[in-house]
């Protein structure tokens, strides 16, 4: 074990997974001289060589376009994305080819590549640095996506996206790159894709959350303590979702609260709400509650804490459903 | 010995008129090869005609016409080895029978039956590609991924003139050049994109002019003539092997027929210049310059075009003998290793519907 930032995790990862596999390599934009804007691909291009740690032109379909050939070339590609945003470009490609192509082929060639990017806001960045997208991701089919919350998380499930046969994207909440600090397993560590995790035991609510929204449920939890037992789902995977674990959750607790950035409007959380709806309608004491981001661009930084669910968002939903 | 030019102005051409222009030849081109170009234009000009026959008769679905691109993909396919990959657009459909792809496959993809959706690594034939350019970028990186690992392997990439306009086609072209990749880039334009004339895509004089500013030298050629596009295809091919990196060749001809099978062309365009084209057509052009080089006695064409006619009849008929397509299939190969949930849905719908 190491403690590790996450930022240090994801890097951890590539090196792992890089020395591990030979057929894995790194593209992007400012990935390899500089090691990544956010420094994620640090040292890959001094261990591995300028040829599995590429600096690209600056253009997102273009780098995901090529990580279908180099699929079919043989290679295990992993594109990063710059930022959350950033990524919309590649989005044509993501949904054109990256989860259709091996249906194609009728399964004969597999696509094994990784779209990983830092997400989320709360930066204080400029307009469209502070995106969750995941719901565009999830919503294509073909498609896994993963969002860690914990520095081991984020080394797990990095892990696990390479060596999954399918194409994963990773968002990797940058609010917590440099924030969120662990001791992290060394050498290879993976964590199952569709395999959620019990953040916190509780007994009277269930707050279903992922990526940075896990360590703010953490906070809301400690503030209502002395008025809640709230108990914390992290997805971890959003596809493969982990439906048993969450519903064992809701089971016990009878009531949910579904935290995420995104917009609300047809987000990841209304997925949540509805399999609840569908699946454990009895068990629930009350409706399931959102706190999600607002049907609006994401706003000016200096307004931006209005716009991301908060530690009082999240308690004024538990209080409601509470007293209902 | 590279006839391969930078933003070369002229049409590059091989065969003659048979009058006044006279026939070239392409160097080191023997007679059996000759002969492989024209048996490959015959059966895809046979492809062509059929698959129309077959739409109207309700036999296939929806079908791009492909009449007078055959020059095009014989000339350039014929000019690869067979470890290069092909990354066709669904204008080049049927490109794969030149690499002994069953009609019956082809024909199985526009019936929409899943027996026509190939192995790629069977024919190294990429899959159709139907949105507009976005393969090119995965032309590139196979091509650049292959030489990584230090293989001999050479890709093409097939799209329209109304492809260039497209970012997909910018940004591969621009990852081919940064990467020196080995891959041509093969335009045919046959000036119409559905019912917009080149005149309206671009206000580039031609569309070769744009390699300049990927840093690729950009051939243009007669697409109906298919010694000229072989010539510049190999040229282009043995750039790319040798490392010199990628090339983007303009095929010009002119759509002489509908863009598909649903589309009314008498709208937009002049038909008088479609039948001045029709008589140029390349495979006609090519069978008289063979015939006038005295290699192609008609009893031999004959012989060509009625094995043309053979294969697209057993073909029709494995195409409509295949079993009924497994509905089961729309859970199949989405996902290597599927999420659960797929699995509860296809028991939910086995169940309502039985078996």
């Amino acid at each position: 074990m190491s403690e590790r930032l996450l930022v240090e995790a994801v890097n951890d990862a590539l090196h792992v997974e890089m020395e591990r596999d030979p057929s894995v390599m790194v593209l992007g934009e400012d990935v390899g001289r500089l090691g990544g804007v956010f420094r994620a691909t640090a040292g890959l291009r001094e261990r591995f060589g300028a040829e599995r740690c590429v600096d690209t032109p600056l253009a997102e379909a273009g780098i995901l376009g090529t990580a279908v050939g180099l699929c079919m070339a043989g290679w295990r590609p992993v594109c990063e994305m710059q930022y959350d945003a950033f990524s919309y470009p590649a989005l044509d490609q993501l949904i054109n080819h990256v989860g259709r192509y091996r249906w194609r082929t009728r399964g004969a060639m597999s696509f094994p590549l990784v779209i990983r990017m830092p997400y989320g806001g709360g930066v204080r960045a400029p307009e469209l640095h502070d995106d969750s997208p995941e719901t565009y991701y999830v919503h294509t089919p073909g498609v896994k996506v993963a969002i860690p919350a914990t520095p081991a998380d984020a080394k797990g499930l990095i892990a696990a996206a390479i060596r999954d046969p399918d194409p994963v994207v990773v968002l990797e909440p940058k609010l917590h790159y440099r924030t969120a600090k662990e001791e992290v397993p060394d050498g290879e560590h993976v964590v199952p894709l569709g395999q959620a995790r019990i953040a916190r035991e509780g007994t009277d609510v269930t707050l279903v959350a992922y990526g940075a929204m896990v360590l703010l449920a953490e906070r809301a939890a400690d503030v209502l303590a002395v008025e809640a037992s709230c108990e914390i789902v992290d997805l971890r995977s959003l596809k493969p979702l982990d439906e048993e674990t969450l519903l064992a959750s809701v089971a016990k607790t009878g009531r949910a609260v579904v935290v995420q950035e995104a917009p609300r409007v047809a987000g990841f959380a209304a997925e949540i709400a509805a399999v609840l709806a569908e699946k454990a309608i009895y068990d629930l004491r009350g409706p399931v509650l959102r706190v999600t981001g607002y049907d609006v661009p994401y706003p000016y930084w200096q307004v931006e804490d209005a716009y991301m669910p908060s530690v009082e968002r999240v308690a004024d939903a538990v209080r409601r459903l509470l007293e209902a | 010995m590279s006839r391969v030019l930078p933003a070369e102005g002229d049409l590059h051409r091989v065969i003659g008129d048979g009058e006044t222009v006279p026939d070239g030849e392409v160097d080191g081109l023997a007679v059996d090869e000759l002969l492989a170009l024209y048996r490959g234009l015959v059966l895809l000009r046979t492809y062509d005609e059929r698959s129309l026959v077959y739409h109207r008769q309700g036999r296939i679905g929806t079908y791009a016409i492909f009449w007078n691109h055959e020059a095009m993909q014989v000339g350039s396919a014929l000019a690869l080895e067979r470890r290069d990959w092909i990354f066709p657009s669904y204008r080049e459909s049927a490109i794969g029978l030149l690499r002994g792809m069953p009609v019956s496959t082809v024909l199985s993809w526009w019936r929409g039956h899943p027996a026509g959706w190939w192995n790629p690594e069977e024919y190294n034939v990429a899959s159709i590609c139907v949105p507009i350019a976005t393969h090119v970028p995965h032309a590139v990186g196979f091509a650049w991924g292959s030489r990584l690992k230090g293989e001999d392997r050479v890709a093409i990439a097939y799209f329209g003139d109304g492809a260039t306009s497209e970012g997909a086609f910018h940004e591969g072209a621009t990852f081919a050049g940064a990467l020196k990749a080995p891959v041509v880039l093969f335009c045919n334009n046959n000036q119409w994109a559905i019912s917009t004339p080149v005149s309206a895509q671009t206000a580039a004089a031609s569309l070769a002019d744009k390699a300049v500013g990927y840093g690729m030298p950009g051939v243009r050629v007669d697409g109906a003539d298919v010694l000229a596009v072989f010539e510049a295809t190999r040229d282009a091919v043995e750039r790319a092997r040798s490392g010199e990196g990628p090339t983007f060749i303009e095929a010009v001809t002119y759509r002489s027929a509908p863009h598909a099978t649903a589309d009314d062309p008498s709208i937009y365009i002049d038909p008088a210049r479609v039948e001045e084209e029709r008589e140029h057509e390349c495979v006609g052009r090519f069978e008289r310059y063979l015939t006038r080089l005295g290699v192609l006695p008609e009893p031999r064409a004959e012989e060509i075009k009625e094995e043309a006619l053979e294969l697209m009849r057993d073909g029709i008929a494995a195409a409509e003998a295949e079993a009924p397509a497994d509905r089961s299939l729309v859970f199949e190969h989405a996902y290597a290793d599927p999420p659960a949930a797929l699995a509860a849905d296809r028991e939910e719908l086995e169940r309502i519907l039985g078996s």
